[in-house]
Protein backbone atom coordinates (compact mmCIF):
# COMPACT_ATOMS: atom_id res chain seq x y z
CA UNK A 1 0.00 0.00 0.00
CA UNK A 2 1.55 3.24 -0.83
CA UNK A 3 -0.93 5.32 0.95
CA UNK A 4 -4.35 7.26 0.52
CA UNK A 5 -5.01 11.12 -0.63
CA UNK A 6 -3.68 13.96 1.12
CA UNK A 7 -7.28 14.67 2.81
CA UNK A 8 -7.41 11.32 4.95
CA UNK A 9 -3.61 11.47 5.37
CA UNK A 10 -4.39 15.57 7.26
CA UNK A 11 -7.34 13.74 8.87
CA UNK A 12 -6.01 10.67 10.22
CA UNK A 13 -2.88 12.47 11.42
CA UNK A 14 -5.11 15.32 13.40
CA UNK A 15 -7.46 12.37 14.76
CA UNK A 16 -4.41 9.60 16.01
CA UNK A 17 -3.67 11.81 18.95
CA UNK A 18 -7.54 11.85 20.09
CA UNK A 19 -7.58 8.12 20.16
CA UNK A 20 -4.37 7.56 21.50
CA UNK A 21 -5.54 9.25 24.67
CA UNK A 22 -8.66 7.21 24.70
CA UNK A 23 -7.01 4.47 24.69
CA UNK A 24 -4.42 5.44 27.65
CA UNK A 25 -7.34 6.51 29.50
CA UNK A 26 -8.67 3.42 28.82
CA UNK A 27 -5.75 1.72 30.27
CA UNK A 28 -5.22 3.42 32.96
CA UNK A 29 -8.74 3.57 34.67
CA UNK A 30 -9.11 0.20 34.19
CA UNK A 31 -9.29 -0.77 37.95
CA UNK A 32 -12.02 1.80 38.08
CA UNK A 33 -14.20 2.47 35.21
CA UNK A 34 -15.07 -0.97 32.46
CA UNK A 35 -12.00 -1.36 30.08
CA UNK A 36 -9.01 -2.40 31.09
CA UNK A 37 -5.51 -3.29 29.71
CA UNK A 38 -6.82 -5.81 26.56
CA UNK A 39 -10.07 -2.74 25.58
CA UNK A 40 -7.61 0.07 25.98
CA UNK A 41 -4.92 -1.68 24.06
CA UNK A 42 -6.87 -2.58 21.22
CA UNK A 43 -8.14 0.74 21.05
CA UNK A 44 -4.54 2.24 20.70
CA UNK A 45 -3.46 -0.38 18.50
CA UNK A 46 -6.36 0.76 15.81
CA UNK A 47 -4.86 4.21 16.21
CA UNK A 48 -1.79 2.74 14.78
CA UNK A 49 -3.56 0.70 12.40
CA UNK A 50 -5.56 3.88 11.23
CA UNK A 51 -2.44 6.03 10.64
CA UNK A 52 -1.13 2.77 8.63
CA UNK A 53 -3.93 2.24 6.72
CA UNK A 54 -4.16 6.34 5.11
CA UNK A 55 0.41 6.56 5.20
CA UNK A 56 0.88 2.79 3.79
CA UNK A 57 2.89 -0.10 4.66
CA UNK A 58 6.10 1.11 3.06
CA UNK A 59 6.36 4.76 5.47
CA UNK A 60 5.12 2.87 8.55
CA UNK A 61 8.02 0.37 7.79
CA UNK A 62 10.57 3.11 7.71
CA UNK A 63 9.10 4.81 11.13
CA UNK A 64 9.16 1.32 13.36
CA UNK A 65 10.03 -2.12 12.47
CA UNK A 66 8.14 -5.72 13.63
CA UNK A 67 11.20 -6.58 15.63
CA UNK A 68 11.16 -3.15 17.77
CA UNK A 69 7.40 -4.13 18.44
CA UNK A 70 8.18 -7.80 19.19
CA UNK A 71 10.51 -6.09 21.71
CA UNK A 72 7.75 -4.10 23.02
CA UNK A 73 5.69 -7.26 23.29
CA UNK A 74 7.98 -9.26 25.12
CA UNK A 75 8.51 -6.69 27.54
CA UNK A 76 4.91 -6.04 28.44
CA UNK A 77 4.72 -10.51 28.95
CA UNK A 78 7.46 -10.07 30.73
CA UNK A 79 6.27 -7.69 33.10
CA UNK A 80 2.95 -9.49 33.81
CA UNK A 81 4.89 -12.66 34.61
CA UNK A 82 6.85 -11.00 37.06
CA UNK A 83 4.34 -9.29 38.90
CA UNK A 84 2.84 -12.40 39.12
CA UNK A 85 6.32 -13.83 40.52
CA UNK A 86 6.38 -11.12 42.96
CA UNK A 87 3.35 -12.02 44.68
CA UNK A 88 5.50 -15.23 45.40
CA UNK A 89 8.31 -13.40 46.41
CA UNK A 90 6.11 -10.66 48.75
CA UNK A 91 3.60 -12.78 49.77
CA UNK A 92 2.23 -16.79 49.60
CA UNK A 93 1.11 -17.24 46.22
CA UNK A 94 1.24 -16.88 42.21
CA UNK A 95 -0.51 -13.53 41.36
CA UNK A 96 -1.02 -12.40 44.86
CA UNK A 97 -2.00 -8.84 44.84
CA UNK A 98 0.45 -7.78 47.51
CA UNK A 99 0.37 -4.02 46.86
CA UNK A 100 -3.36 -3.80 47.52
CA UNK A 101 -4.64 -2.21 51.10
CA UNK A 102 -0.73 -1.82 52.04
CA UNK A 103 1.77 1.08 52.91
CA UNK A 104 4.92 -1.01 52.26
CA UNK A 105 5.31 -0.07 48.77
CA UNK A 106 5.53 3.74 50.00
CA UNK A 107 1.82 3.96 49.46
CA UNK A 108 1.45 3.04 45.70
CA UNK A 109 -1.82 1.99 44.37
CA UNK A 110 -2.52 0.89 48.19
CA UNK A 111 -5.52 3.19 49.66
CA UNK A 112 -7.87 1.13 51.38
CA UNK A 113 -11.78 0.85 49.49
CA UNK A 114 -14.58 0.00 51.64
CA UNK A 115 -17.60 -1.38 50.35
CA UNK A 116 -19.63 0.94 49.00
CA UNK A 117 -20.30 3.03 46.11
CA UNK A 118 -17.15 4.88 46.59
CA UNK A 119 -16.01 7.61 44.70
CA UNK A 120 -13.18 6.47 41.79
CA UNK A 121 -9.86 7.10 43.34
CA UNK A 122 -6.68 5.75 41.29
CA UNK A 123 -4.10 5.35 43.75
CA UNK A 124 -6.02 2.14 44.73
CA UNK A 125 -6.16 -1.92 43.75
CA UNK A 126 -2.61 -2.80 44.05
CA UNK A 127 -1.02 -4.84 41.27
CA UNK A 128 -4.24 -4.50 39.05
CA UNK A 129 -2.91 -0.83 37.11
CA UNK A 130 0.39 -2.50 36.75
CA UNK A 131 -0.71 -5.48 35.46
CA UNK A 132 -3.29 -3.62 32.77
CA UNK A 133 -0.04 -1.25 32.11
CA UNK A 134 2.02 -4.56 31.08
CA UNK A 135 -1.30 -6.32 29.28
CA UNK A 136 -1.97 -2.99 27.54
CA UNK A 137 2.04 -2.63 26.15
CA UNK A 138 1.59 -6.08 25.15
CA UNK A 139 -1.64 -5.66 22.94
CA UNK A 140 -0.37 -2.60 21.50
CA UNK A 141 2.57 -4.09 20.40
CA UNK A 142 1.18 -7.22 19.28
CA UNK A 143 -1.68 -6.19 17.11
CA UNK A 144 -0.15 -3.64 15.47
CA UNK A 145 3.01 -6.13 14.65
CA UNK A 146 0.28 -8.60 12.90
CA UNK A 147 -1.43 -6.06 10.90
CA UNK A 148 2.01 -3.88 9.71
CA UNK A 149 3.79 -7.42 8.77
CA UNK A 150 0.56 -8.57 6.64
CA UNK A 151 0.00 -4.81 4.87
CA UNK A 152 4.13 -5.16 3.85
CA UNK A 153 4.20 -8.79 2.74
CA UNK A 154 0.77 -8.19 0.66
CA UNK A 155 2.78 -4.75 -0.80
CA UNK A 156 5.38 -7.13 -1.47
CA UNK A 157 3.89 -9.61 -3.10
CA UNK A 158 1.85 -7.40 -5.53
CA UNK A 159 5.19 -5.69 -6.33
CA UNK A 160 6.39 -9.10 -7.54
CA UNK A 161 9.34 -9.56 -5.71
CA UNK A 162 8.58 -12.04 -3.02
CA UNK A 163 11.67 -12.27 -1.10
CA UNK B 1 -33.39 -48.03 -0.25
CA UNK B 2 -31.13 -47.72 2.58
CA UNK B 3 -27.93 -49.88 2.95
CA UNK B 4 -27.01 -50.66 5.77
CA UNK B 5 -24.39 -47.84 6.60
CA UNK B 6 -26.97 -45.34 6.43
CA UNK B 7 -29.00 -47.01 8.79
CA UNK B 8 -26.46 -47.45 11.20
CA UNK B 9 -25.98 -43.34 10.50
CA UNK B 10 -29.64 -43.13 11.59
CA UNK B 11 -29.71 -45.11 14.85
CA UNK B 12 -26.58 -43.24 16.13
CA UNK B 13 -27.88 -39.96 15.23
CA UNK B 14 -31.12 -40.94 16.69
CA UNK B 15 -29.74 -41.83 20.22
CA UNK B 16 -27.53 -38.14 19.85
CA UNK B 17 -30.68 -36.67 19.66
CA UNK B 18 -32.71 -38.15 22.54
CA UNK B 19 -29.72 -37.66 24.90
CA UNK B 20 -29.29 -34.04 24.02
CA UNK B 21 -33.34 -33.68 23.86
CA UNK B 22 -33.36 -35.51 27.46
CA UNK B 23 -30.62 -33.18 28.60
CA UNK B 24 -32.30 -30.23 27.40
CA UNK B 25 -35.33 -30.50 29.30
CA UNK B 26 -33.56 -32.07 33.04
CA UNK B 27 -31.54 -29.08 32.64
CA UNK B 28 -32.66 -26.03 35.38
CA UNK B 29 -34.22 -22.93 34.02
CA UNK B 30 -32.43 -19.97 32.85
CA UNK B 31 -31.42 -17.85 34.96
CA UNK B 32 -31.73 -20.27 38.16
CA UNK B 33 -29.89 -20.78 40.72
CA UNK B 34 -30.26 -17.12 41.29
CA UNK B 35 -27.40 -16.62 43.63
CA UNK B 36 -24.53 -19.03 44.57
CA UNK B 37 -21.84 -18.64 46.82
CA UNK B 38 -18.60 -18.02 44.25
CA UNK B 39 -21.06 -14.75 43.10
CA UNK B 40 -22.13 -13.95 46.78
CA UNK B 41 -17.83 -13.93 47.83
CA UNK B 42 -16.59 -11.85 44.96
CA UNK B 43 -19.24 -9.25 45.25
CA UNK B 44 -19.00 -8.54 49.09
CA UNK B 45 -15.16 -8.89 49.21
CA UNK B 46 -13.34 -7.35 46.16
CA UNK B 47 -13.68 -4.11 47.06
CA UNK B 48 -12.19 -4.86 50.56
CA UNK B 49 -9.56 -7.36 49.43
CA UNK B 50 -8.37 -6.18 45.86
CA UNK B 51 -9.20 -2.16 46.68
CA UNK B 52 -10.15 -2.21 42.78
CA UNK B 53 -13.46 -0.53 41.94
CA UNK B 54 -14.15 -2.40 39.12
CA UNK B 55 -15.49 -5.73 39.95
CA UNK B 56 -14.69 -7.19 36.30
CA UNK B 57 -10.88 -6.07 36.57
CA UNK B 58 -10.66 -7.84 40.00
CA UNK B 59 -11.87 -11.23 38.68
CA UNK B 60 -10.07 -11.02 35.62
CA UNK B 61 -6.42 -9.73 37.19
CA UNK B 62 -6.70 -11.06 40.46
CA UNK B 63 -9.13 -13.97 41.44
CA UNK B 64 -8.45 -15.23 37.57
CA UNK B 65 -5.62 -13.98 37.18
CA UNK B 66 -4.04 -17.33 35.68
CA UNK B 67 -6.82 -17.55 32.87
CA UNK B 68 -5.84 -14.08 31.73
CA UNK B 69 -1.90 -15.23 31.78
CA UNK B 70 -3.08 -17.95 29.32
CA UNK B 71 -4.76 -15.37 27.14
CA UNK B 72 -2.01 -13.84 26.79
CA UNK B 73 0.37 -16.24 26.14
CA UNK B 74 -2.23 -16.85 23.70
CA UNK B 75 -2.05 -13.67 21.99
CA UNK B 76 1.79 -14.00 21.95
CA UNK B 77 1.48 -17.48 20.21
CA UNK B 78 -0.17 -15.58 17.30
CA UNK B 79 1.97 -12.65 17.45
CA UNK B 80 5.28 -15.01 16.74
CA UNK B 81 2.69 -17.38 14.77
CA UNK B 82 2.49 -14.31 12.05
CA UNK B 83 5.46 -12.57 12.12
CA UNK B 84 7.18 -16.34 11.53
CA UNK B 85 4.94 -16.90 8.84
CA UNK B 86 5.59 -13.26 7.14
CA UNK B 87 9.09 -12.81 7.57
CA UNK B 88 11.45 -11.67 5.10
CA UNK B 89 13.86 -14.30 4.18
CA UNK B 90 17.54 -13.00 3.21
CA UNK B 91 19.05 -14.26 -0.15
Amino acid sequence: MSGMSKIVKTMSSLTFPLVVIFGLYVIAHGHLTPGGGFQGGAVVASACVMLLIAHGSVWTMKKVKEKQLSIFESLGAIAFIGLGFFGLVFGSTFFLNFMANTTKFFGIFGTEVAYQSTAANINTAGVLPLMNFAVGLKVIAGLFAIVLVMAYATYKSKEGDIE
Amino acid sequence: MMNKRNMVAVVFFAVIAVCFIVTAIAIHDFGKPDVTNMDDYIINNCQKETGANNAVTSVVFDYRGFDTLGEATVLFAAVAGVILLFRRLKK
